[in-house]
């Protein structure tokens, strides 16, 4: 397959897309941008102890946004030649009635500060030794128990190269790298059947394998299945709850995290609306979203419409300090955008999304935490979550937890969900450790996924309300 | 502006050529190999109106191929998001050699034909294609509009939007497989949210059908203004046992759930709490429910499965017994039966597996009223969340938040927030009250209907 611009390193020359935002303006506008993704993807399953599928897979198209007033235009094409990209430029073009208009636009190439170096690229490395990896870690799952009856492991790779340019005659082009495995386990017993599982991702190549052992990733995720083979149902009602260091970064992306963002809060459509300046949490949050750091999964150069990655600051010592903002809505407050316009390909519009949230450490200790805490629910492990930002309720699932009595950890809980209110769960935080640790996770909003990271040091939340069967 | 986006909709292609392509494709089987092309094209529109504007107006046209290799046993995967020839033979010979890394598996196996005819659907609308933007525009506005003034406690319009697609597949392989499907789907959806600050509260309505002039756009807005009001108010409940009566919608979404437990995938697996159990009382004795893709009035109905075969009619429960699952052609020989034309597909992007499409549960006797008449004392239950975190098809867990009205005296009375509601899907079969009437062909795997079922886990304060 030919390679597109290859001697520039761009997937669509400058002239070319200068041409096709000049068509993207024809009809008058005042906004256009071409956005141009090349992705490859590779994948392997392993599944009832065989490698059962390689799936490998490239989809390349662009798509064309062009602003009018408050009106977006958008079309997108698999036919990168300059006469698909003008053809998608006239569809987009046409949500502009008042014609006349054009103007000539000139780009200049913008270097994008790359977070870090991507030592081994996947497509580089042979397949089998991705299988190997496979292999590995449904050994280690078998191995970890008898109870152990069914193991899923899986490997994947993506390259995603994108080419941003807009008539304000930005042209900019990031290259992401992302490697992940995760592996998941079913244990049977006396009491039915219990799932496990564990996953690790960063934006980096195939040397995610030289600092993460798939073995223990596996171990990992037949521990969770088995640990809840002898688990209690949760109890129902309002609980004191601890939540392990890294276990449920995604705590805050629900409850306070798509709340801040400014597509909802321009909507009037968030319980954090006109809050900047306000006690929003309890002193001790600290809250930052940070598209910036490393290797993280939610880690990127330039966003979607070719704005830097930033370290944003959202809540500091409790005051709510700032929303996160994408072009449109950071230009309809005169402002710049924040870096966190993000797409999931090329097929769509780039909306307000989340990179990588977290809460900053506290100064308490972990175990005092616990040994403090005389009943209440221990979260090794949230699963996912959901919220409606207008009210502000949320809720997440526990996939690993535990019993607190008397500040120590007893039996094993079975899977439930916790449901709270945002900003009433961020007032309950009455402690939080120095132990910060994040992980991975892939966040969904209107039809659109993209991956994101979630962290937090060990913290205590003074009562949720878990949703168990206890009493049956 | 409706010439330059219809033209990009290439309506002008017949319909035989996609399958004349895929046909091509999997004519270049070797000896000793099983070839399978799985083609897909589509357009698509979605607007967003607000506040009297075009907020986004979205075409697209787009295609893809995914072809699966099976050698020896061992099966290997290629996609591309275009149908260019060179990308084609590339994909070709990357999905030959994904399969060298694969374990051999006797039961790994394309589909081959097994005689059944398919069922005449007419699952399209020409007028998706054929209604020019502006009209499709109109509509999105008319529907904020109407939301915006239909009643004075919304105070906001959060979406509102007109979507639809058009979009054709074809199957064939080098086992004699050769399939088309295709259909439309137009929709309108709306979210209002009513009352003011720490007192707001949202309500989705909506309304699909197979082209534009089908659709609905009081009932989407009555629907979203009559959910986002009522809950205006809410207050926790009291933890305890109670019965609850399931939304249609929500019942909807609880079959898709335990519509993964009926994957004979994931039954052969050891992934499912059916596992075992064909013969079993799993329900009560008043419960039948059945697949059936060749009911034309299901949003999921299709000629043909993802793997090329005629769709058709499949009992899983009936009074109350397990009777069967669904099967893709691999799972089939793993369990030792026969593909029930039951293979889906995410896109050309992914591989086929089983899963259901159009599921309904024999409509009992009693409309919504009745129910709520009859179960006396409840919790009627309006959308659920956290059902991907909360509900896991393996062990039968069921956890997941709930917001609705408490039934008093057979009445809707407060409205409820912030509670979970919790049990396992197992006893949920055997605890059902009383199926509705009230059948409501929904978007997605499952149709709806009111559903009580008795002695639900409520957490609240």
């Amino acid at each position: 397959m030919s390679e597109a611009g290859s001697a520039t390193g761009l997937l669509v020359e400058t002239p070319v897309v200068e041409r096709v935002l000049g068509a993207a303006l024809r009809r008058g506008g005042d906004f256009a941008e071409v956005f141009v993704e090349d992705r490859h993807a590779t994948s392997a399953v392993l599944d009832d102890g065989r490698v059962e599928e390689l799936s490998s897979g490239r989809d390349r198209g662009a798509g064309v946004r062009v602003v009018v007033g408050e009106t977006t235009g958008y079309a997108h094409t698999a036919d990168l030649s300059e006469g698909g990209l003008l053809a998608a430029a006239e569809a987009a073009a046409a949500v502009a009635r008042q014609g006349g208009g054009g103007r000539v636009v000139a780009l200049e190439r913008r270097q994008a500060v790359k977070r870090n170096d991507v030592v081994l690229l996947p497509e580089g490395i042979a397949k089998a030794r991705k299988i190997e990896l496979l292999v590995k870690a449904d050994e280690a799952a078998r191995s970890s128990g008898n109870a152990i009856s069914q193991v899923s492991a899986a490997y994947g790779d993506g390259r995603r190269r994108i080419q941003v340019a807009n008539s304000d005659g930005v042209l900019v082009s990031d290259d992401q790298v992302r490697s992940r495995f995760s592996v998941s386990c079913v244990a049977a017993g006396d009491t039915g059947m219990q799932t496990g599982y564990e996953s690790s991702a960063l934006t980096v190549g195939f040397e995610l394998f030289d600092t993460v052992d798939v073995a223990e990733v596996a171990a990992s995720a037949a521990r969770r299945a088995l640990v809840k083979l002898t688990a209690r149902p949760a109890p129902s009602g309002e609980v004191p709850l601890i939540l392990e260091s890294g276990s449920g970064g995604i705590l805050f992306h629900e409850a306070c995290g798509h709340g801040l963002e400014a597509d909802h809060i321009a909507k009037d459509a968030s319980v954090y609306v006109g809050q900047v300046g306000e006690q929003v949490a309890s002193p001790l949050v600290t809250l930052v979203d940070d598209g910036t750091i490393g290797p993280e999964w939610g880690s990127y150069a330039v966003d979607d419409e070719g704005n830097p990655a930033q370290r944003n600051v959202l809540i500091e010592n409790g005051v709510l300090t700032d929303y996160m903002w994408d072009y449109l809505r950071g230009r309809k407050e005169h402002r710049g955008s924040s870096g966190n316009g993000r797409r999931q390909n090329y097929r769509h519009l780039p909306m307000v999304r989340m990179t990588n949230t977290f809460l900053l450490n506290g100064d308490s200790d972990a175990e005092e935490i616990l040994a403090q805490t005389p009943t209440g629910v221990y979260v090794a492990k949230l699963g996912g979550g959901q919220v409606n930002t207008t009210t502000g309720d949320f809720v997440f699932g526990t996939v690993e937890a535990y019993l607190i009595e008397d500040g120590h950890l007893t039996e094993p809980l079975r899977d439930a969900n916790l449901i709270g209110n945002g900003p009433e769960v961020l007032r309950r935080i009455d402690a939080v450790a120095n132990d910060f640790a994040m992980g991975p996770g892939t966040c969904g909003k209107d039809g659109q996924s993209v991956p994101v990271g979630c962290g937090q040091p060990t913290l205590r939340i003074t009562g949720v309300t878990i949703g168990g069967t206890a009493g049956d | 502006m409706t010439d330059a986006t219809r033209q990009q909709a290439p309506v002008a292609v017949a319909e035989g050529e996609l399958l004349e392509l895929a046909m091509r494709v999997a004519g270049a089987a070797q000896d000793g190999e099983e070839l399978e092309v799985y083609v897909s094209r589509g357009v698509e529109t979605d607007i967003r109106a607000y506040e009297g504007e075009v907020e986004s107006l979205s075409s697209a046209a787009s295609a893809g191929v995914g072809i699966r290799v099976v050698i020896g046993g061992r099966q290997g995967f290629a996609y591309a998001g275009t149908l260019e020839e060179s990308v084609l033979r590339q994909t070709l010979a990357d999905a030959r050699d994904n399969a060298t890394f694969a374990t051999a598996d006797e039961h790994i196996g394309l589909a081959g034909p097994d005689g059944v005819a398919p069922t005449s659907l007419d699952l399209w609308d020409d007028e998706v294609l054929r209604t020019p933007s502006a009209d499709k525009v109109e509509m999105a506005l008319e529907l904020e509009r109407r939301a915006r003034h239909a009643d004075a406690r919304v105070r906001q319009v959060a979406f509102a939007d007109y979507g639809d697609m058009a979009a054709e597949a074809a199957v064939a392989s080098s086992t004699g497989i050769t399939a088309t499907a295709r259909r439309t789907v137009a929709s309108v959806a709306v979210e209002t949210i009513a009352g003011a600050d720490a007192d707001s509260q949202t309500g989705v309505g909506f309304s699909a059908a197979r082209g534009p002039g089908d659709l609905d756009l009081d009932k989407a807005v009555t629907d979203a203004v009559e959910r986002s009001t009522r809950m205006l108010g809410a207050t926790k409940a009291r933890s305890g046992r109670c019965a609850v009566i399931l939304d249609p919608r929500v019942t909807s979404t609880l079959l898709a759930v335990v519509s993964s437990a009926l994957s004979g995938e994931a039954v052969t697996k050891g992934r499912s709490f059916f596992a075992d159990r064909i013969g079993e009382e799993v329900a009560v004795p008043t419960l039948m429910l059945v697949d059936d893709p060749t009911d034309a009035r299901s949003f999921g109905a299709s000629t043909h499965d993802a793997e090329g075969l005629a769709c058709r009619r499949n009992v899983l429960i009936d009074n109350g017994v397990l009777r069967g699952f669904v099967f893709d052609t691999t799972a089939a020989r793993r369990a030792g039966t026969a593909s029930t034309a039951s293979a889906v597909r995410g896109g050309y992007a992914t591989t086929p597996v089983a899963g259901c499409r159009a599921l309904l549960l024999s409509p009992g006797s009693l409309g919504a009223a009745e129910i709520l008449s009859e179960v006396g004392e409840a919790l009627f239950v309006q959308s659920i969340t956290g059902v991907h975190s909360g509900v896991n098809p393996v062990s039968g867990d069921f956890s997941v938040g709930a917001e609705g009205l408490m039934v008093r005296g057979g009445v809707l009375a407060e409205p409820v927030r912030e509670v979970t509601i919790a049990s396992t899907l197992q006893r949920m079969l055997k605890a059902v009250l009383h199926i509705g009437s009230d059948v409501e062909w929904l978007p997605g795997v499952a149709a709806g209907q009111t559903l009580a079922i008795d002695g639900m886990a409520l957490s609240g304060s």
